[in-house]
């Protein structure tokens, strides 16, 4: 690793003058200037040095101490994703180190930003098998934005700096640093300076105004336009931007998983979610647009279904930070790089003022559709069992404005579809790599990175079951985390596809679950088990009152399936309605 | 359609960067046909030429994504026409009156002679280097080896010269 080592850019005279600590005390010194209060961690043999300087520093640090590195890294997620800040973690070399890859690889598809530390055997054993020693910067190139080792006490400060400027800068995500134990003991002078600059690394490229110029003029040529919400405009803090540029354009927006919350759920331009479960108007008007707006998203193979298919009968401008990302999906006839909060105000600039309201009618026609055919089946059913969308619409009835975290399966679908969201970062779900487990930690980072903020967890009996330890977690760090279980006694989503696409044969996904109240119990957490109707907006209230964490328990329907659906690598118009 | 490119890396120096970049191929299942790395002409930066078998769209997207890397300053995409290309090869050959033919005719160098056998050195296009493998051959060839090829752009400028200007030019404007 070449640093520029501005420690040895001072004279020895300033040497004298900065204080002399601990490699150790730099990393805990470096994250104070960089404005972290909060680290999520787990320690061990080989970075216990860092911890014990982080035991001079708890006032003004919180550490909270998870229970497996998986969920250290889920709950920095979650925090980074609840708050804009960018989550720390610190892990041991070894095991602690590798069981942080998944959430590691979870940022890195969803674009979070988080610095994670990991502790390393002494520079002088490397490469020698020493106990716990695996080669960390060889196993997480492909699941991290940067990585590097540092072998000298006196590099710390550099690393870190670069380390929080390449996480939250651009296309934000994962970075790893991985601290030898000896870097950690040694001593050297402190002092930090925050980056600004690495030549090999330039995260806002020129706007190119004639890109700005030729997307305008297709927008202001489109008689059938459609805005299509990524992750990028809440990453870029520009949902006013955003706002700006719909009302003045008057074009309908839909939203991607990640980009819910960007626009409130009652925005009249707001048109639904997008993807294989989202609504079924955006989906079924994709074969109709003229021309459609791609904004800070990335054209995942479940928003678009089969790509050749997706916009067929449009023009598509893509706007976007990251280079790599236009023509790799799907091809734009207008790429627009470069933050949105700075291209969507040029954009506006231009655009005349327009008003689609025949066209959005065509929306509501469809949504119409979707509301008698599946929207108020999921959420006032007749059947005799609890369905998963009416747990979600009596949540989102009773908590007004809350984060949404959610595991990964039918419940996410469940809840994204049907949650109701007021403003910005309101949604923390594993989007690109789709990681079972996610939930509960990540709903952990959320609740103490907004603590004003009331934080439900959907998650499903699988899920559940994979972090539960983290119910540990919740009750030695007291967070205040309204989970909400929905126990079907499968894994619903993997069931749903062998009930349509593997003629029923239900191949181990059935579960025989322990019982959860007992769980809640161990774990000193409030309990309540719903299984009617009629008893569920009383449980919902009484979670709702209950002062911190709280488990409700819903037996939902065993055979419950996810519509609309678009049927995977098929064009996003042949949506089913069921 | 398959179209040989031949990609050109320059990044900082650092360690475990080499596997990084190949990753990008392996991720995406594009064979490297042959790599080489060394010092630039600039000091501390490196120069990775890479040669590539592949549709022209896929190259467009891997040059991105190798380029997103930290890194790396800038990658460079040629066709086989817009540089010079250069191999080297070495051949260890029975001695002989035929091989001494060959020597003269196709400008070989001899690096090394011994009692039963001589090194030869041939540099060239790929296609050269073959069609003297071809002949000597049938004349006891010990052993062969080949480098990849290392290219120059036609162009007068190295291309990398234009980024460090820009971002000079972006640093000056953060300050």
């Amino acid at each position: 690793m070449a640093f520029s080592g501005f420690s040895d850019n001072t004279t020895p005279q300033q040497q004298r003058n900065l204080p002399r600590i601990s490699g150790s005390e730099a990393v805990i010194r470096s994250f104070l200037a960089e404005g972290v209060d909060t680290i999520f961690g787990y320690p061990g043999g080989a970075i216990i040095p860092v911890y014990d300087a982080l035991y001079d520093y708890r006032e003004q640090i919180n550490h909270i101490l998870v229970r497996h590195e998986q969920c250290a890294l889920h709950a920095a997620q979650g925090y980074a994703r609840a708050t804009g800040k960018t989550g720390v973690c610190i892990v041991t070399s070894g095991p602690g180190a590798t069981n942080t890859v998944t959430g590691l690889a979870d940022a890195m598809l969803d674009s979070t930003p988080v610095v994670l530390i990991s502790g390393q055997v002494a520079s002088s054993t490397l490469g020698t098998d020493a106990f716990q020693e695996i080669n960390f910067i060889e196993i997480t190139n492909s699941v991290t934005k940067w990585n590097c080792q540092v072998k000298r006490a006196e590099d710390i400060p550099e690393a870190i700096a670069k380390a929080f400027y390449i996480a939250s800068s651009g296309r934000p995500g994962p970075v790893v640093i991985d601290i030898t134990k000896d870097a950690q003991n040694g001593l050297m002078n402190f002092d930090y300076k925050p980056m600004k600059f690495i030549r090999s690394y330039i995260p806002h490229h020129n706007i190119n105004n004639d890109q700005i110029l030729e997307a305008a003029r297709l927008i202001n040529l489109s008689r059938k336009p459609m805005a299509l919400i990524g992750q990028g405009v809440i990453l870029g803090g520009a949902e006013q931007e955003l706002k700006e540029f719909l009302e003045k354009s008057g074009i309908p927006a839909a939203a991607t998983l990640l980009g819910l919350s960007a626009l409130p759920s009652d925005h009249p331009q707001y048109v639904g979610m997008l993807g294989m479960h989202g609504n079924y108007a955006p989906n079924i008007k994709n074969r109709d647009c003229d021309l459609l707006i791609a904004i800070g998203m990335r054209f995942d193979d479940r928003v678009t279904g089969d790509p050749s298919q997706f916009g067929i009968n449009a023009k598509i401008i893509h706007m976007e930070i990251d280079p790599a990302e236009v023509n790799k999906l799907v091809y734009a006839d207008v790429p627009v790089l470069g933050d949105v909060k700075k291209t969507l105000p040029m954009l506006t600039e231009k655009v005349t003022k327009n008003d689609h309201s025949a066209w959005l009618d065509e929306f509501r026609v469809c949504y119409n559709i979707e509301r008698e055919d599946v929207i108020e089946p999921a959420i006032e059913p007749r059947g005799a069992h609890l369905r998963m969308g009416e747990v979600v619409d009596a949540v989102a009835k009773e908590f007004d404005d809350a984060i949404l975290v959610t595991d990964v399966g039918q419940q996410q679908m469940f809840a994204s579809r049907y949650f109701r969201f007021k403003r910005s970062r309101s949604i923390i779900t594993s989007g690109g790599l789709g990681t079972m487990g996610f939930g509960l930690p990540a709903a952990i980072g959320a609740k103490i990175g907004a603590p004003e903020r009331d934080v439900c967890l959907f998650v499903g009996d699988g899920g559940l079951q994979m972090t539960s330890q983290e119910l540990g977690t919740i009750y030695q760090s007291q967070v205040g985390v309204k989970i909400v279980l929905m126990n079907n006694g499968y894994l619903g989503m993997v069931r749903q596809w062998q009930e349509l696409f593997y003629d029923r044969r239900y191949s181990f996904t059935e579960l025989t679950n322990p019982d959860f109240e007992l769980l809640a119990k161990a774990n000193r957490i409030p309990y309540r088990l719903v299984e009617h109707h009629e008893d569920l907006a009383d449980a919902v209230k009484q979670m709702h009152q209950t002062e911190g964490a709280f488990l409700l328990e819903v037996r939902v329907e065993k055979e419950e399936n996810v519509f609309p659906m678009v049927p995977a690598g098929q064009p996003v118009h042949n949506i089913r309605l069921e | 359609m398959e179209k040989e490119f031949i990609i050109t890396v320059f990044s900082e120096n650092k360690v475990g960067l080499l596997s990084q970049i190949t990753t990008v191929f392996t991720h995406r299942n594009v064979n490297i046909e042959s790599l080489t790395a060394s010092e630039s002409a600039i000091e501390g930066i490196h120069k990775y030429t890479i040669f590539v078998k592949n549709d022209e769209e896929k190259v467009t997207n891997l040059v991105k994504q190798i380029e997103k890397k930290i890194d790396v300053l800038k990658v460079f995409c040629y066709s086989p026409s817009e540089v010079v290309l250069q191999q080297v090869a070495l051949y260890k050959v029975q001695r002989g009156r035929n091989v001494e033919d060959l020597v003269r005719r196709h400008n070989v160098r001899i690096l090394d002679i011994h009692d039963d056998f001589i090194v030869l050195e041939k540099t060239g296009h790929k296609q050269e280097i073959n069609e003297l493998y071809q002949m000597l051959s049938p004349y006891g060839l010990y052993q062969f080896v080949c480098s990849g090829p290392v290219a120059i752009i036609k162009s007068r400028r190295e291309l990398l010269d234009e980024y460090l200007d820009y971002v000079k030019e972006y640093q000056k404007n953060l300050e």
